[in-house]
């Protein structure tokens, strides 16, 4: 316990006040930093829970049982946790000897510069730490009155969709844009138009994905599509459009016999008037069931999520940002000979490859090099073209810091250079084994790119609040070319039935065609039925 | 200057990781209890003989949500530099997903649960709330046996019974004193000796007198059903007796007393006369075991297929059975749950010693053990 009452504090205290020198005079611009040394079992505890004051649950429980497992055997360490507040709490694990402190002081500092910095970043609450435990205190009072069983049976339930939310969004505050807006629905407003409606079907799911966009704050947008549409006479209508298999929406205008297709016809109003990305607080509005703990604890659930999103969805290049800065400001200190072999070894670690997955630790490093590497030396080109100048690196990987995430950082500056430096792979399940199917660079930036695109995600969207005109919730997985895990959809559709109260459906595409699975408590299972 | 601060604030009360594992583990055994009706009847099990640890996937405790399909989606990893398409980077496994590759969890879909559960956590589920009705002392089973307990440590005793840690342990200890020779050497005096009391165990025995019907109408399946109910019976009743064996009695016309092998596997054809292994059972309980000695547990599995003269023997021998036995039973195998004509006369008999169940498949095993041992008094049987 007093280990760091003597001189170890001093000297750890030293050296977080130079490196901190150091890294301002690179230029990076962090939080006030508050450093919390903790025994192992407490670095665990926080790293399973994702912020120390968190729920309880058994989700967390597992992690930090096989966290904690792994730390044991000594099979893995967590180097660095930090959390994204302002002040900004870094954890340094008690038996942390002194260079390891400052190779982790130096990696958290460019975390906190990314978090204070990246445009992704802007709106998470830096106040979280005190409102998740203010959360979990609810959640406690809430198990004291409803019973634990009931609270846990109902976070099991809401967890199950925890990703599916609109992150950037502010919809939990103000509302769905299309509720808040004179016009709501503007399929009306186009069905007056008299366009199609296949033209206008069209004319939204193109816009929309094409893309990426998911609310209706852009709706202006696409009622340009719309007009653009109809001014080519709804030459969009049948071809350009429908690029991809996309289940259900694509046939429903002409009715094919399913029911909702029926109800379009008789009814042109949409709800929600275009695909919601954030399924869960379409079900926290508009679900009927809901006691109002619930709501709060759904409320809770949507708030965790939309403050650990960006870092789910800046993963390779939060990493990647403070290995590279980590990197510098090690070589920057006055280190002894055993140190700095001490030091290589610890930062091989950090970077070593895997075989069957991507370190981001790793790629991101080489990636913002690269970046750098590029804009010190530019051709004569890009200087004629572009006017670019030489030694312009470093300016421009921190711009590039503060607006890029996973998917856009990948696909404007993943190389082919650094796909073929690195050595990447595109693998899959051929003939009962997992082979390497392509090393074509295309291919492995693309698989990258899907692999980080909705943080990982599938993405799902609630396509209809009011499907077959009978309060139903039909969901829909926008299909990017890989299968959902249907043991999953059929145990994760119960739950959504649980929130939503009424029955539930899920379309999406298995081997091509598009399907949708259906749940409710009469017939007590999923089925599932072919569409379109 | 620097916004900074070091603290050590105290974190003992962030424990909740310990508490939401136990959540979690709690949850394991949850799932445990769900699957008992088909781990009971897991041949794994039954033949595993408590030694092997069962492997069980618990789909239950994955973090339910939509997710791709590991097994179809395109993954990236990073070679050594000579990578190249078609290189093998490991297994995918059965069906579950749980495939072997580089290590654990290295490689995608692997995110199932399967939990190692041994014979005891079966057990432990499985007799949850269990009794034994009537268990008796008896009274002859009294100083049945002498046991010898190492339960004491002296100077001096027999070589062989050296306490070699402790006569370590005490040569450590005296060389380590400051007045000491400081060299490490065992005197005599250091030697330590396990030694041992006699005790006067009370012995219980207890005694499962297995009856089957082995004409031929009792087919393989449910041979297998009284296997594993009898397998889960004996575990049980070890649990209560040092000893509790099984006696096999098989039956067609006539009863012998096979071996286990015999009983479960070989069927023989032709009618079926119940009485005569009720007669033979009664007959080892005057012999063999006697109910001073023994508590004795019949128990009769048949498909209720007997000749119908037979019926009132069968009724008066199977009530003086019980009337030195512990607990009886009666399990009939019947996919569509007719009660035969054998039942209906065995159900004259008062229910205070005797249990009837209906068994239709190897879903009703469960059901079947429970209204033997489960200790409320009410179950339904048929």
């Amino acid at each position: 316990m007093q280990r760091y009452d003597g001189s170890e504090r001093r000297a750890l205290e030293r050296a977080i006040g130079e490196i901190s020198e150091i890294a301002r005079g690179f230029g990076l611009d962090f939080f006030p930093m508050r450093y919390e040394i903790v025994p192992a079992d407490v670095m665990v505890a926080i790293g399973s829970y994702g912020m120390p004051s968190r729920f309880t649950h058994w989700h967390f429980g597992k992690a930090f049982q096989r966290m904690k497992l792994s730390y044991d055997l000594g099979l893995s360490k967590i180097y660095e946790l930090v959390i994204n507040t302002d002040p900004c709490y870094a954890f340094l694990y008690e038996g942390n000897a002194l260079l390891q402190n400052k190779l982790i002081v130096a990696h958290v500092l460019a975390h906190s510069d990314f978090f204070k910095n990246n445009v992704y970043f802007s709106g998470t609450n830096r106040q979280m730490m005190e409102s998740m435990a203010n959360s979990a205190e609810r959640i406690r009072h809430y198990e004291r009155i409803y019973g634990m069983k009931q609270v846990e049976a109902f976070l099991d339930a809401v967890l199950s969709i925890q990703e599916h939310i609109d992150p950037y969004s502010r919809a939990r505050e103000d509302g769905f844009a299309w509720e808040v807006e004179e016009r709501p629905f503007e399929a009306t407003l186009i069905q007056e138009k008299s366009i199609s409606r296949d033209a206008h079907d069209s004319a939204l799911t193109f816009g929309k994905y094409a893309t990426g966009q998911g609310s209706g704050r852009y709706a202006d947008l696409w009622a340009l599509d719309a007009r653009l549409t109809e001014d080519e006479g709804g030459a969009m209508g049948e071809g350009a459009a429908r690029q991809e298999v996309r289940p259900g929406r694509n046939k429903s205008g002409r009715g094919e016999g399913d029911d909702r297709a029926k109800a379009d016809r008789t009814s042109a109003r949409r709800f929600p008037p275009e695909d919601e990305k954030d399924v869960l607080l379409f079900i926290l509005r508009y679900s009927t069931v809901l006691e109002p703990w619930q709501r709060d604890v759904m409320t809770i659930v949507h708030d965790e999520m939309r403050y650990f999103w960006p870092q789910i969805e800046t993963k390779i290049m939060n990493e990647g940002w403070a290995t590279y800065w980590h990197q510098r400001i090690m070589r920057a200190l006055d280190l002894s000979e055993a140190e700095t072999i001490e030091y290589a070894k610890m930062n091989a670690q950090v970077t070593a490859p895997s075989r069957t997955s991507v370190n981001p630790y790793l790629l991101g490093l080489k990636i913002f090099e690269a970046i750098e590497q590029a804009y010190d030396n530019p051709t004569e080109e890009q200087m004629r073209r572009f006017g670019m100048k030489k030694g312009e690196g470093r300016e421009k990987i921190f711009e590039v810091r503060e607006i890029e995430n996973d998917v856009s950082f990948l696909r404007n500056y993943l190389t082919d250079d650094v796909i073929r430096h690195l050595d990447l792979y595109v693998f899959a399940e051929e003939k009962d084994a997992w082979r390497i199917t392509t090393k074509d660079i295309e291919k492995v930036r693309d698989a990258l790119i899907r692999a980080r695109t909705n943080g990982g995600y599938p993405t799902i969207v609630v396509r209809d609040g009011d499907f077959g005109r009978r309060g139903e919730l039909l969901l829909s997985h926008i299909y990017d070319g890989t299968e959902l895990d249907t043991r999953y959809i059929e145990k994760t559709l119960p739950y959504v039935h649980y929130l939503w109260g009424r029955p539930v459906h899920l379309e999406t595409v298995l081997e091509g065609g598009a399907v949708r699975f259906s749940y409710n408590t009469e017939r007590g299972e999923v089925t599932k039925e072919k569409i379109g | 200057m620097t916004e900074m601060s070091i603290s050590r604030e105290d974190w003992s009360l962030h424990r909740k990781g310990y508490t939401d594992q136990a959540r979690h583990q709690e949850k394991i055994k949850e799932a445990i209890r769900d699957r008992l009706r088909e781990l009971i009847h897991d041949e794994s099990v039954i033949l595993s003989d408590g030694q092997k640890v069962v492997k069980i996937p618990v789909h239950a405790l994955d973090e339910v949500r939509f997710r791709y399909n590991e097994r179809k989606r395109e993954h990236v990893g990073q070679g050594d530099g000579g990578s190249r398409p078609g290189d093998v980077l490991g297994t995918t496994g059965d069906e579950d997903g749980s495939g072997q590759g580089g290590g654990p969890g290295e490689l995608p879909g692997m995110d199932i649960e399967e939990v190692a559960v041994s014979l005891e956590d079966i057990e432990e589920a499985l007799f949850r709330g269990w009794s034994l009705p009537h268990l008796e002392r008896k009274e002859e089973a009294k100083q049945e046996s002498e046991t010898d307990v190492f339960n004491d440590v002296r100077k001096k005793g027999l070589m062989s019974n050296l306490d070699k840690k402790r006569t370590i342990l005490n040569a450590l200890r005296r060389s380590a004193h400051p007045a000491g020779t400081h060299r490490f050497q065992i005197s005599p005096d250091d030697l330590r000796f396990k030694t041992w009391q006699q005790e006067e165990r009370e012995e219980m025995q207890a005694v499962i007198i297995a009856m089957m019907d082995t004409s031929g109408s009792m087919g393989k399946y449910e041979k297998e059903l009284a296997r594993a109910f009898f397998f889960w019976m004996r575990r049980f009743l070890k649990r209560y007796y040092e000893q509790a064996e099984i006696v096999y009695i098989a039956h067609h016309t006539e009863a012998k007393e096979v071996s286990e092998e015999h009983f479960f596997s070989r069927g023989e054809s032709g009618g079926t006369v119940v009485s005569s292994a009720y007669r033979l059972a009664l007959e080892l309980t005057e012999t063999r075991y006697s109910p001073q000695r023994f508590n004795i547990y019949p128990f009769h599995f048949t498909d209720g297929d007997n000749v119908t003269q037979d019926n009132p023997t069968a009724l008066k021998l199977f009530t003086e059975l019980i009337a030195r036995s512990n607990l009886a039973g009666y399990a009939e195998v019947s996919p569509y749950a007719r009660k035969s004509s054998l039942w209906q006369t065995l159900e004259k008999i008062p229910k205070e010693r005797f249990k009837q169940v209906m068994v239709r498949d190897k879903t009703d095993l469960l059901p079947a053990l429970e209204a033997f041992f489960l200790s409320s008094e009410t179950h339904k049987v048929g």
